[in-house]
């Protein structure tokens, strides 16, 4: 095991670095954003001094590197500063809405992960049978469909047509969890029907890829029944590839559901992100990308160890 | 004690098609097999003859895209299996027929350990309970003679040698007490140390539980040692069949007779020449791998014309020699030289003329060339690279190469390697590698996944390229028969070391060094009774002393 946790270290190490690298990256492109932003948020009739003014209060007036070097500092402590247009501080605005995304994206995938494996398994079980490609077909359909059209359509035959559930997912934090999962069911499930199609796949696919292994023809000639040939023989050693897909797909949930969170008035992280880039407010801008950055990092991390623990050779070693 | 000899397979006019280019083509044109309780019947041939196909057709499967043809008929112990519900046929597998696949490496699940995959077919068939069928287990491991039978079970494959893992694959099949084992050639993947024990662990086990086999082989050899009855098969027809006495001296096919004649090629032994320098020189080179040492101290010496078979089991180096010689893994210690100047250590140091020296020819031709590369393109590209030909002066090279390995320039210049037979891509491998007008050629085990017939023509054709263009070679082999036939010295490797060297003549006439001697004595011979002549030689102990040694 001691193995396992070094390369988990190095992993960590190797994800600092990438994260810092990131942050150059996000601090130097919200400088690149065209025009002036103290011009942006004191509009057109702004005097000179005005101008000058605000940028010496917002410390535009320095070089990028130092500021670069301030801005780090203070965001290691967990201080990303204030918001230009609220004047609020931005750790605050984002921990509510940050919480809220994370709400989702896990209501969201713990229903979405074991579907997608459960139907991954009975789909390479029932290989080119018609329910294999039935369940192509209807997940290859709503993973081509935009996600604000799948929302509008959910919204039209649940909400609207059959009103089982609420069409706008308004919460606070008043609400008890089951009234939070019943408002956030019909955004939950876009998302699920998003993300389903490509985890069973890879699934299916993984799976069907082992079938023409001697120790599955092994397993066959012992007279061990097709689904157990399946969960018990092929499942253990295909975990690898599905845990990466799983991944991506976990953090596509986080950092990819703005149309979702806008059709559904849902207050999440994303529509805080678009908001702030429409309004120059780059303290939110390069906190919100950082966290992003942060959540793909630490889901890729967790994906290697996970294909490393799969992995028997790796866990007993000789 | 009287054991039932009556008939327990009967297979009649069996018929079996494959699916290719959209056709059912038959590969299998009705063979009838008879086998009663106790026997044990070896099928013998060449790939491509149908052995592995009729094995699993006995106990009515057949691989994805094969399929048993109307009108024939395998009956087992009564009961018909072609027309046996799919759902009566697997409670039969595993339970009264059992098989052991060649490569127990891949046909055990990584994830599982063994123990756990040796009581799945008890379990499934509730004939034990688990820690019932767990006992079991370990008194079959101690009769195969694996070390610490009672712990062995709890390791994962990855855990155990392959010969182990075979004797474990040979206990799983016993589990359930089947009537019938198809053993799919057990022992091909072993060395020939490990492969006596396995053979005789087999043979044992065989014989106590009154158990019917069908024993599927290329090797005659071990063929001969293990059944009762042969049955020589040749491209899905049957050859003839006799008991083996019968069939080793008196073959009546000209096909078998061929098959028993492979051996016979033998090169004559070319003495060193006096006064020169050798052509390659392996001086005290010690390797590792990482932090791991794999070589010590290796050093011996290659003269033009000569062929030097480096022989060992797997793990001895003998590849990481030929890594080192190449310059594709600097040596940490001691030095190779090319006509008495040393090389750079690292191939990237080394210039365009030193590394058109020194070719190699490897052991999977599949894997080796580039299955959508045309074959003029794979010759062709390392004569561009080294003598810089090209338009119709490389074809032309081409078209010379294709001529020395003997294969038809018109027909051969603009297929793909997958259109080629085994030996075909090999002849190939060895084009390319001439392709670079080399006086050195490393060739690595490349007749040992090839058919015999086909091995002993590559090794004709190598021992005719050798004369014509004073070509030296580095024969890496475990094959001793192969080293009996070409070589003109031996360099025997053990733990990285090399135990001894020599002319051939001189090495394969006693006495030898104990390990080579060991080595020698594991080749199987065609006498039926060798195996129980040398286990009876070696004694009991003797063999557990291989086992520690390992």
């Amino acid at each position: 095991m001691g193995d396992i946790l070094s390369i988990i270290a190095k992993r960590l190490g190797l994800g600092l670095i990438t994260l810092l690298v990131i942050s150059i990256i996000i601090f130097f492109a919200v400088e690149l954003l065209p025009g002036d932003i103290a011009q942006a948020v004191l509009g057109q009739g702004a005097t000179e001094d005005n101008l000058a003014a605000l940028r010496a209060e917002l410390g535009l007036d320095r070089a990028a590197p130092v500021r670069y070097f301030e801005w780090l500092g203070n965001a290691v402590t967990g201080d990303f500063g204030n918001s230009l247009v609220s004047k609020t501080s931005v750790a605050e605005a984002i921990g509510t809405r940050f919480a809220n995304t994370l709400f989702l994206a896990t209501y969201a995938a713990v229903i979405a992960v074991p579907v997608a494996i459960f139907l991954g398994v009975l789909v390479a079980l029932f290989r080119n049978s018609v329910f294999d490609r039935v369940a192509n077909v209807v997940t290859l359909t709503s993973i081509s469909s935009p996600e604000f059209f799948l929302g509008y359509i959910l919204i039209l035959f649940l909400a609207v047509k059959g009103g089982m559930f609420p069409a706008i997912a308004k919460i606070d934090d008043g609400m008890t969890l089951i009234d939070k999962l019943d408002r956030t069911f019909l955004p939950a499930l876009t998302m699920v029907l998003v993300v389903v199609a490509h985890m069973m796949r890879m699934t299916r696919a993984s799976i069907i890829n082992l079938l023409a292994s001697p120790y599955v023809e092994m397993a066959r000639l012992k007279g061990v029944p097709a689904w157990k040939v399946i969960v018990k023989h092929t499942l253990p050693n295909a975990w690898a590839p599905v845990i990466n897909v799983v991944a991506l797909n976990l953090a596509y949930l986080i950092t990819g559901v703005v149309l979702v969170e806008v059709v559904f008035v849902y207050p999440g992280i994303g529509q805080l992100l678009v908001d702030a880039v429409t309004k120059r407010d780059f303290p939110v801008v390069q906190a919100c990308c950082l966290i992003f950055a942060a959540t793909f990092i630490l889901l890729n991390l967790a994906a290697d160890v996970g294909s490393i623990l799969t992995n028997p050779r790796l866990r007993h070693p000789k | 004690m009287t054991q039932d000899k009556s008939v327990l397979l009967n297979i009649k006019n069996l018929r079996i098609e494959g699916y290719s280019d959209e056709n059912w083509i038959e590969i299998v044109h009705g063979i009838d097999l008879t086998l009663h309780r106790g026997e044990v019947m070896g099928l013998i041939g060449e790939s491509g003859a149908g052995k592995s196909t009729i094995g699993l057709a006995a106990m009515g499967f057949t691989r994805d895209g094969c399929r048993i043809s109307e009108g024939s008929s395998i009956e087992f112990d009564g009961m018909e299996l072609t027309t046996t519900p799919a759902a009566d046929l697997q409670s039969l597998r595993g339970a009264r027929i059992a098989y052991v696949a060649q490569s127990a490496a891949a046909s055990f699940n990584p994830a599982h350990k063994l123990i756990d995959q040796h009581t799945e077919a008890p379990l499934q068939y509730r004939i034990q309970k688990r820690l019932e069928s767990q006992e079991d287990a370990m008194e079959l491991y101690e009769r195969l003679r694996l070390p610490n039978p009672r712990e062995i079970g709890f390791r994962y494959p990855h855990q155990v040698s392959g010969g182990q893992l075979q004797r474990a694959m040979t206990a799983m099949a016993m589990a359930c007490r089947p009537d019938l084992i198809i053993f799919d050639e057990p022992t091909t993947a072993l060395d020939v140390t490990t492969q006596i024990e396995v053979l005789s662990a087999i043979r044992d086990i065989v014989d106590q539980f009154n158990t019917a086999a069908l024993y599927i082989t290329h090797d005659l050899a071990v063929v001969a040692q293990m059944a009762d009855v042969i049955k020589v098969l040749l491209k899905g027809d049957e050859v003839e069949e006799a008991d083996t006495r019968t069939m080793l001296e008196h073959p009546k096919d000209d096909y078998t007779k061929s098959l028993w004649a492979v051996r016979d090629f033998k090169k004559e032994q070319v003495p060193r020449p006096a006064d020169t320098v050798p052509l390659i020189s392996v001086k005290n080179v010690d390797a590792s791998y990482g932090d791991t040492p794999v070589l010590y101290d290796v050093s011996f010496d290659i003269y033009s014309g000569m062929t030097v078979a480096v022989v060992g089991e797997s793990g001895s180096g003998k590849s990481t020699t030929a890594r080192c010689i190449t310059g594709l893994l600097p040596p940490t210690k001691g030095e190779v030289l090319f006509q008495g100047t040393p090389l750079p250590p690292d191939y990237r140091d080394r210039t365009k003329d030193q590394l058109r020296q020194a070719q190699m020819i490897y052991q999977m031709a599949d894997t080796a060339l580039n299955p959508k590369v045309k074959i003029s393109e794979i010759i062709g590209r390392p004569a561009q690279f080294y003598s810089g030909l090209h338009g119709p002066a490389l074809k032309n090279r081409v078209d010379e190469l294709l001529d020395l390995i003997e294969l038809d320039p018109s027909q051969y210049y603009n297929r793909y390697p997958p259109e080629l037979s085994g030996g075909q891509k090999q002849r190939i491998g060895i084009a390319r590698s001439l392709a670079a007008e080399p006086t050195f050629i490393i060739c690595d085990e490349v007749t040992s996944a090839l058919d015999q017939l086909v091995a002993e023509g590559i090794l004709r054709l190598l021992d005719k390229l050798q004369k014509e263009l004073n070509l030296a070679y580095m024969f890496i082999t475990h094959d001793l028969a192969t080293v009996r036939s070409i070589a003109d010295e031996v360099v025997v490797m053990q733990y990285g070391k090399v135990v001894e060297q020599g002319p051939k003549d001189v090495m394969f006439t006693p006495p030898h060094h104990e390990y080579t001697d060991l080595l020698l004595s594991s080749v199987p011979e065609m006498d039926p009774d060798w195996l129980t002549t040398l286990l009876e030689e070696r004694g009991v102990d003797d063999m557990g002393e291989v086992e520690k040694n390992k």
